[in-house]
């Protein structure tokens, strides 16, 4: 009787999908199950969370993406922030320090401290957590290209102030797939690279046991346009290339296996959302244990962090940012997040100020503590609508993995440029529903204002001799070190590159300790690997 | 598919470091579908390398796609690489992240016109139309 009614009602409704165009029936009802599936939190394959007791335990960790200009002006906002209650921090680096040029380089002309903060050398990661305790404050890096060398630089850090490495914990984004695929801070060719990402992983395994030297990002995957299922299916796939590499050389699955975690955007469509995060837990640990016989329940478990979806805020009345940011983070936590990022609603077209930075900020915490979400574990669990999504995004999850496997993988589908026009075309589609009407953004393409409303209160604006300071401190360092040191640990990293079976971490922690540059490392890797080359076609 | 700007060439570039490409290749799909030859640079290009390909391909218009706020200074070195070249005759086009405040510099500096990521992409192209008509 009840089955017949709600057929009636979706045969009434015109048909509608979520936005990655899973089929969305006016009612769910538990015939549309796939594969029933009665696993508790904690429980593999994991659907429910990770976790027994979910949020009841241990809250997700409330970070905001933030760095800008010297190391001296982001040491200044990480200590307000702290002080505001933020548990772990998130450091936004400069496109020349994600690119591998020092602030002098021709190359790195105007972007100096410009969309986070310029860390070349020791000496500025040491300014950088000035009067912040490193054994006690987690601290994620949004760093790739580079991220061998700003780990070797933290590593270094941490062993001048006299922190034991044992304890040091946080994150270093340390994907370099997803660069080639989405964000472009790559630099050498894609089989280097791979080397670089798996040596770090290793040395961080046996070195600083708690920090987890990789977080496989579907974030920028997203941001450039793809659907949610294809977030998901490049990211589990780039995954699952890591896992390769890392096998390929004979390290430990069990114990790099927990070291794994991954980090994706939370966009608009909230129940899509919600059921994406589900089931990817699901697959990842499925394929976890069926694929690579991981048998710990750590190996198994898919850890992530998540960003609110700055795609998804616009410059337009700006002030509906904070209701989105709200929203997104109410599926990201739903869905079972370890850790969230809150976008400050000014975050469309500038670098937050203080006073947006503590609005998201207050948005996770106001959810927190006063919404009730974390009360109860995994409180949308079985709801018919979310376990329909659930099984369906799965399914279609596994489709990309299948199609870019039977491509021939990600390496081959990234040299030829075959997932970079995949997302081109996502995002061209995306961008003509939005024109078109089809997919509405409020203050965009519904319910304007005619007058102009783009302006915000406040309007940050970084230090404007900022780059001038930077480059100072970078020539003093340069003059000040031990040359002959620098030289040295150069010329051995140098060696250690040419010999396949050498692990590169020591030696580059050891050119962190004698002051050499990101960009000194980066020019002598480049002499023997050579630079990557774009696949451009559109 | 329109035919707005068949027999039109129009180089789409990324100078400066940021690698944030969806829009550069969105816009050069759609300028495509109108019918225009579309040229694209690659990631991380310098601007002498942009102006130099806009002058040996003979192109009606450089779009310059930025999003890492070093829109004033990138815009300026492009325009003043196009003056060497000879190809300052081209139309200039940028978009991105690019605050209102600084729209009229950048018209300053020689761009013909700013777009937002708000704008649809028949906006986009119905403009580049009218500035190449």
């Amino acid at each position: 009787m009840s089955q017949s009614k709600s057929e009636a009602q979706a045969g009434s409704a015109a048909r509608r999908t979520t936005p990655s165009g899973i089929e969305v029936p006016a009612v769910a009802t538990p015939a549309m199950r796939r594969a029933p599936d009665d696993s508790a939190p904690g429980e593999y394959p994991f659907t429910r969370g990770i976790f027994e007791d979910g949020y009841r335990g241990r809250l997700w960790t409330f970070r905001q993406y933030s760095g800008f200009g010297s190391a001296e002006e982001s040491n200044e906002r990480y200590r307000f922030l702290l002080e505001r209650g933020q548990t772990g921090l998130s450091v936004a680096l400069d496109l020349p320090t994600q690119c591998g040029y020092d602030p002098i380089d021709p190359m790195a002309r105007s972007e100096v401290g410009k969309v986070g903060v310029s860390i070349s050398n020791l000496s500025d990661m040491e300014t950088l957590f000035r009067d912040i305790d490193l054994s006690k404050v987690s601290t994620s890096f949004t760093i790739n290209g580079t991220a061998a060398m700003i780990f070797a630089m933290y590593l270094a850090a941490a062993d001048k102030a006299g922190v034991p490495r044992a304890k040091l914990t946080g994150t270093i984004q340390n994907d370099i797939l997803k660069e080639y695929v989405a964000r472009g801070t790559w630099i050498f060719p894609v089989r280097p690279a791979l080397r670089l990402v798996a040596d770090s992983i290793v040395y961080a395994n046996q070195e600083a046991p708690r920090f987890n030297p990789i977080s496989i990002a579907g974030a920028h995957v997203r941001d450039a346009g793809s659907s949610a299922v294809e977030e998901m299916g490049f990211t589990l796939a780039n995954g699952l290339a890591y896992v390769d590499e890392l096998l390929s050389r004979g390290a430990d699955l069990e114990r790099f296996a927990q070291s794994l975690s991954f980090f994706f955007y939370v966009h608009m469509n909230f129940f899509e959302e919600v059921a994406k995060f589900r089931a990817a837990r699901r697959l990842w640990a499925r394929l976890m244990k069926e694929r690579y016989g991981a048998r710990t329940e750590r190996a198994q478990q898919f850890r992530f962090g998540v960003v609110c979806g700055g795609s998804s805020l616009t410059a337009a009345q700006p002030y509906n940012n904070v209701v989105r940011v709200a929203v997104e983070t109410m599926a990201a936590t739903l869905g079972g997040a370890q850790s969230v990022f809150t976008c400050a609603y000014d975050e469309a077209f500038q670098l937050p100020t203080e006073q947006s930075a503590e609005l998201a900020l207050r948005t996770q915490q106001v959810i927190a503590y006063e919404s009730g979400i974390a009360d109860s574990v995994d409180p949308l669990g079985g709801s018919h609508y979310v376990e329909y999504l659930t099984d369906e995004m799965e399914v279609a999850i596994e489709g990309v993995i299948r199609e870019i496997a039977d491509y021939g993988g990600v390496v081959k589908a990234i040299e030829d440029g075959y997932l970079q026009r995949r997302i081109a075309r996502s995002a061209h589609e995306r961008k003509s529903r939005i024109d078109s009407g089809e997919s509405v953004v409020v203050g965009v393409n519904r319910f304007k204002n005619d007058k102009e409303d783009k302006q915000v209160g406040e309007v940050f604006a970084s230090s404007a001799s900022t780059s001038a300071e930077v480059m100072r401190k970078y020539e003093k360092i340069r003059d000040e070190r031990d040359a002959a040191a620098a030289e040295r640990a150069l010329a051995t990293l140098d060696k250690a590159a040419r010999d396949h079976s050498e692990n590169l971490m020591p030696y580059l922690v050891d050119c962190c300790h004698a002051y050499v540059t990101v960009g000194e490392m980066v020019e002598r890797l480049k002499q023997q690997w050579g630079e990557f080359v774009e696949p451009v076609k559109l | 598919m329109t035919t707005q700007l068949q027999g039109k060439r129009i180089l789409i570039a990324k100078p400066g470091l940021d690698g944030h490409d969806v829009g550069a290749k969105v816009i050069a799909l759609a300028l495509r579908d109108a019918g225009a030859e579309v040229i694209y640079t690659g990631l991380r290009k310098t601007p002498d390398y942009i102006a130099r390909v806009a002058a040996e391909e003979n192109v009606d218009a450089v779009g310059l796609s930025i999003l890492s706020g070093s829109h004033l200074e990138l815009v300026k070195l492009t325009a003043e690489a196009l003056k060497r070249e000879h190809a300052d005759d081209v139309a200039l086009f940028v978009g991105g992240t690019i605050p209102r405040a600084d729209w009229d510099a950048l018209k300053d500096s020689g761009v013909d016109c700013v777009f937002d990521s708000e704008m649809s992409l028949a906006e986009v192209v119905n403009e580049v139309a009218r500035r190449l008509a």
